[in-house]
């Protein structure tokens, strides 16, 4: 599904990617993790198509297309979905409307219909209950005055809505007490089938414990200096990150 | 005395200064007489004058004064009335616009900082005093600063090197000695800081006897790279004060400037505070506090020119308003086109004590570049009857739970008062004055 | 939230899309403005001698005055003798039965959106229809008069309710109140009157709909409302005018006047041409406009929304007379490419416990300058007036600018005053948000614009709101990326 080789990015002057190498494949879940500043949330916005971030080298395909020409609308309709690690926030636009909109374009993109407002309002009860959300808070305004646990679990709300083949998670577990992070994996979990594949970008393990991974790869500066199974994880999480920095500063 | 007739006199002073400008500096001369013409060509500010719309400076002056102006000669006994006590400052003192040798004491000159009046300035220091002199001053707006600019007798100059920082405050004493008539004073200030230099500057505005007295006074500061300008202004004087007060400030990448306008009594108080920020990463922060009683006008205006991206200010300025007083703010941003990134906030909050009393409050915003932060905003208001009534309700009286909140108002901003003994000193006067007078 | 989704639909059209002209003919008065030409207007309208004097007052004030300058707005002088100042549409006649109206006219207003045949009507909107100079249809009369409610153009007014024209006209808005409202006074050739009864609920909304038609002509139309003691009616106007290459003046007055328990609430969608893409031709639009909340307890509400217009000049004011009166002011202002707005409201707070609220929301785009101008001013005597006000820029695009310029005079110790004022841009993260959930970045912009907008496109009408709506997105066309 996504093929990314040796991908290079810059913000400014500075190098952050320094030539990924990952293959995701449908049905699977690949976890990456990494030490603050390793390059984790900059791999994420470059997939999205953040137009900050200079990609100097490489490429991605995305199901036979690539990904790296596409406006990032493009990339959202073709399915590439980011669970934003900080949710803006939109005074004066209600989620619903956001989402009628965005579900809208995506579907006539596809050749569908647009859905009237009976049926999109049904398809958006069902995935309410997914991620446990109230219907007063999609009423709301955008992320305005939602809490952090809030926001967070309206980004899974959103991911439900949109039905995207890969959605990247970007440390959605930061800053969620632990009920709050079960009600999130909960949803991801859910949303899981044959068809699509998920990739969690998070600093912790915990979020694993519930999304539980397929593949986990630790990014070190801007690298994949090592990949492995969800055993990684546990490993990293007993023993830090400064074995890994090690290991390579040996290589 | 009509409009054109006090005019025509000040003209007539303004002339006389000009005879008396030494003849070797015929930049100085030209300009003085480059403000004379400006003078001539602008009419004195009338209420009609946007700029001036409540505060009747012109039909105060005709009213209180007589012009041409002939000062009788000050004599000042002791300064101990006037100075800020324990502060170990530079001290320079003027009476009724002439520098007394007598109550000034400078300890920090040295070979390369120079403390020093205009009229020795101009001489020892003629370049780089006449390269800023009205250099950064928009003469074609108001009268009044024409006026000064053609007519200034004495003055402060301050010079600091690169690098430099004067420890102690440098403190310029404006009294004016009335107990033989009025007093018209025209003072002019320069302080030129080098790069990454720093100084406190105070300017106190005082009296003696009872007739009336009017000081126009500039300021003008040039701020260069990360250089650091602190300047107080402290106006606490008699109800025969008239004052007609600019600075105007031009700060460079980097730079920092606070100013602290305490506007606490006089007749007429007219401050117009300018700052150009003409470079980037600056940071400017502006605090005035104004406590009025009587039938005090004060009237704040001020101006912050963002021209440059990247660069920082805030305005903070307070009012109480008692008796018949009458405050008035007017605060203008401007973000110019290439002043991308700037964050801008202001605010102004006012506490009307008396029907009679007023406050006119205008702040002004005008962006031209779109990636901007800016916010400005100002309340009116009495004190919160709620939280008088919880103070009175635990058994302090109406007078002290009174004094207590509007205390509690003002001291904003003697929190942002960042020199010990001043702040101790303002602190002093302000609590003195809530508690007599509230 | 499917109003946002109407405005979507409807996102595609791509010019000013009432620029087109009706070929009517029309019987209009030779150029120019004298005493002669006042005349001519009044005999025109077979008025009464007391109305001809009452013009001639105001043209003799007129000639004294000076144009202001103190806007922030820049044009080049107006010839005031270069403008026709009556045009008629020729078959219009005094008797205003629907059928005997030219079937153009019904056109260019259907066209419009407007119309005029009542039973086509699926809600009850009653409307007065003024082109050029003359109002040409009002409907639903019949209804309204059974509830005692006067709804006719202002020229019928002066004939068939000389005794409420004349008390009240002038009234809130004197004569030589201003430069533009003296000329309105002199040479007003037509507009809306109304007048709702003691304890009357008008059953509908009121409209007006404003269409200049005729080249080189200027459009001076008066509108009056007088609220009797109780009653209430919410009152719609609406503007278009076809693009022309010379700008052209349109210098209106509105007065209302609320008397005790009264409300009226006013709402305004203009879009008067605006120019092209470089800043040729466009409407000049000085309007003068206020109400006197003159009875206690009443409250005077004015809606705007400000998409069109080379220049608007213009401060729906409220005099807050009787206690516990009540003002509020709400306000779209967008301009785009190189129009000029300068725009905002007076509160004059006179009786005890008077409340006053505004919302000013700009958005300027392109080579545009959007000022906001306002006056919350406390008299010595309002005891307990409360006012708060909200006034927010919305710039995009580094070539435009947003101004504020608000005066707040407080001279009674019991007023409490709230302003707060920004200034931001629409975030690049906000619109990477919409993107990256599929939506395109002219939609992100509309989105993201009527949410910054809503708490004032929310004080308007169902129907007025879906219009204004896409006159934002339309307005903002082109002005990001």
């Amino acid at each position: 599904m996504l093929t990314i080789k040796d991908l290079q990015a810059k913000i400014g002057e500075k190098q952050i990617l320094n030539g990924i190498n990952l293959e995701v494949k449908p049905g699977e879940v690949h976890a990456i993790m990494g030490p603050n500043g390793s390059g984790k949330s900059t791999l994420a916005s470059v997939l999205a198509g953040r137009e900050e971030y200079e990609v100097t080298g490489g490429e991605v395909d995305f199901l036979g297309k690539d990904l790296l020409e596409m406006a990032p609308e493009e990339r959202a309709r073709e399915g590439v979905f980011l669970a934003f690690q900080y949710p803006v926030e939109i005074p004066g636009v209600s989620t619903i409307n956001f989402m009628k909109t965005a579900l809208n374009q995506i579907r006539e993109h596809r050749g569908q219909p647009a859905l009237d407002a009976v049926s999109f309002l049904s398809l958006m009860k069902e995935k309410m209950k997914l991620v446990e959300i109230d219907q007063s808070l999609l009423s709301r305004a955008l992320n305005e005055g939602f809490s952090g646990g809030e926001k967070k679990r309206n980004e899974i709300f959103q991911m439900a809505m949109l039905e995207p083949k890969l959605s990247i998670l970007d440390e959605t577990d930061s800053g969620l007490d632990i009920d709050a992070l079960k009600v999130v994996a909960n949803g991801v979990n859910k949303l899981r089938n044959k068809n699509n594949a998920v990739i969690v970008v998070t600093h912790y393990q915990r979020l694993l414990d519930y999304i539980v991974p397929d593949y986990v790869h630790v990014l070190y500066k801007g690298k994949i200096v090592k990949s492995g199974t969800k055993d990684l994880a546990l490993e990293l999480e007993a023993k830090g990150y400064d074995w890994i920095k090690d290991e390579v500063a040996l290589a | 005395m009509s409009v054109t007739t006090i005019k025509k006199n000040i003209t007539s002073d303004i002339s006389g200064a000009i005879q008396q400008t030494v003849n070797s500096f015929p930049l100085l001369k030209e300009k003085r007489n480059e403000a004379w013409h400006t003078f001539q060509q602008l009419s004195m500010p009338a209420t009609k004058n946007e700029e001036y719309k409540y505060t009747p400076v012109t039909r105060l002056l005709e009213k209180n004064f007589s012009f041409p102006t002939a000062n009788p000669s000050g004599h000042l006994s002791t300064l101990q009335d006037f100075s800020i006590p324990e502060l170990d400052a530079n001290i320079i003192v003027f009476v009724n616009g002439v520098f007394s040798q007598e109550h000034s004491s400078i300890f920090s000159n040295n070979s390369e900082i120079s403390i020093l009046t205009m009229e020795d300035a101009i001489v020892q220091q003629t370049e780089v005093c006449l390269k800023h002199l009205s250099a950064y001053i928009d003469l074609k707006a108001d009268a009044l600063a024409n006026w000064n600019t053609a007519a200034w007798t004495n003055g402060v100059f301050i010079h600091i090197p690169a690098g430099t920082t004067i420890e102690k405050p440098v403190v310029i004493h404006h009294i004016h000695d009335t107990r033989n008539g009025q007093v018209v004073s025209i003072g002019r200030n320069l302080v030129v800081l080098e790069k990454n230099s720093a100084v406190t500057i105070v300017e106190k505005f005082d009296s003696i006897g009872d007739a009336n007295h009017f000081s126009n006074c500039i300021t003008e500061a040039v701020v260069a790279e990360y250089a650091e300008l602190n300047l107080y202004t402290i106006q606490n004087d008699s109800g025969k004060r008239f004052q007609y007060g600019l600075t105007q400030i031009h700060q460079a990448d980097s730079s920092r400037v606070n100013t602290y306008t305490f506007s606490l009594n006089g007749k007429l108080i007219r401050n117009n505070l300018q700052l150009t920020l003409n470079g980037e990463g600056i940071e400017s922060h502006m605090y005035g506090l104004y406590l009025l009683t009587g039938d005090t006008l004060a009237d704040n205006h001020t101006v912050v020119d963002h021209k440059k991206p990247n660069s920082f200010s805030n305005e903070l300025y307070k009012g109480i308003m008692d008796e018949d007083s009458k405050g008035v703010f007017n605060g203008k941003i401007f973000v110019r086109p290439q002043a991308q990134k700037t964050n801008a906030f202001q605010a102004n909050r006012n506490i009307l004590l008396t029907d009679k009393a007023t406050v006119y409050t205008k702040p002004q915003l005008e962006i031209w570049a779109d990636d901007v932060k800016c916010s400005h905003g100002c309340t009116s208001g009495q004190l919160d009857e709620e939280a008088l009534f919880y103070l009175r309700s635990r058994g302090i009286g109406k007078e002290t739970a009174q004094a207590m909140m509007l205390y509690a108002f003002a001291a904003e901003l003697l929190d942002n008062v960042k020199h010990p003994v001043i702040k101790r000193y303002l602190d002093n006067v302000i609590s003195e004055r809530l508690h007599k007078n509230f | 939230m499917s109003n946002d989704n109407q405005v979507l639909e409807e996102f595609t059209s791509r010019e000013y899309e009432h620029g087109w002209t009706t070929d009517i003919e029309a019987d209009s008065a030779p150029k120019g403005l004298n005493e002669g030409i006042i005349r001519f207007i009044s005999a025109k309208k077979n008025e009464p001698q007391w109305m001809l004097d009452w013009r001639l007052d105001a043209y003799a004030k007129w000639t004294k005055m000076k144009e202001p300058t103190w806007p922030n707005v820049h044009y080049p002088p107006i010839n005031y003798q270069d403008v026709i100042y009556y045009s008629a549409p020729k078959k219009s006649d005094k008797t205003k039965k629907l059928e005997d109206v030219d079937p153009e006219l019904i056109k260019t207003f259907e066209k419009l959106g407007i119309s005029l045949t009542e039973q086509k009507r699926l809600t009850g909107i009653a409307v007065d229809a003024v082109i050029d100079s003359v109002s040409v249809a009002t409907t639903f009369k019949e209804t309204l008069g059974e509830l005692g409610i006067i709804f006719c153009s202002f020229s019928e007014a002066v004939h068939n309710h000389p005794e409420l024209v004349k008390k009240y006209m002038g009234s809130v808005v004197p004569v030589s109140d201003n430069y533009f409202a003296a000329l309105n006074s002199a040479v007003f050739t037509d507009g809306s009157f109304c007048y709702i009864p003691k304890g009357v609920r008008c059953p509908m909304e009121l409209s007006t709909y404003f269409r200049i038609n005729a080249a080189n002509t200027g459009q001076f139309e008066r509108t009056l409302i007088i609220a009797d003691e109780g009653s209430y009616v919410s009152y719609l106007e609406g503007c278009t005018a076809p693009m022309r290459d010379e700008n052209q003046l349109h210098a209106a007055v509105v007065e209302i006047y609320a008397m005790k328990d009264a409300e009226v609430k006013y709402s305004t969608v203009q879009n008067w041409y605006p120019g092209d893409k470089n800043g040729k031709g466009g409407i000049y639009n000085f309007v003068t406009k206020r109400g006197l909340c003159f009875g206690d307890h009443s409250k005077i509400s004015w809606t705007q929304v400000e998409t069109g217009s080379a220049i608007t000049w213009k401060y729906p004011s409220c005099i807050l007379k009787g206690d516990y009166s009540m003002g509020e002011f709400y306000s779209v202002a967008v301009t785009n490419n190189y129009q000029q707005a300068d725009t905002g409201t007076k509160m004059i707070h006179i009786g005890k416990h008077t409340k006053s609220r505004i919302v000013s929301k700009g958005i300027s785009a392109g080579h545009s300058q959007n000022s906001y101008r306002g006056q919350v001013h406390i008299m010595k005597r309002a005891e307990n007036a409360r006012n708060f006000s909200q006034c927010d820029s919305l710039l995009m695009g580094d070539k435009c600018g947003a101004h504020t310029f608000p005066y707040i005079d407080v001279e009674n110790k019991s007023a409490r005053i709230e302003h707060e004022a920004t200034t931001s841009k629409i975030g690049e993260d906000q619109i990477f948000y919409c993107l990256q959930r599929g939506i395109d970045e002219e939609s992100a912009v509309a989105l993201i614009v009527n949410g910054y907008a809503k708490e004032v496109l929310n004080q308007l009408p169902m129907e007025f709101a879906v219009e204004a709506q896409k006159l934002l997105a339309l307005t903002l066309e082109g002005s990001v990326g």
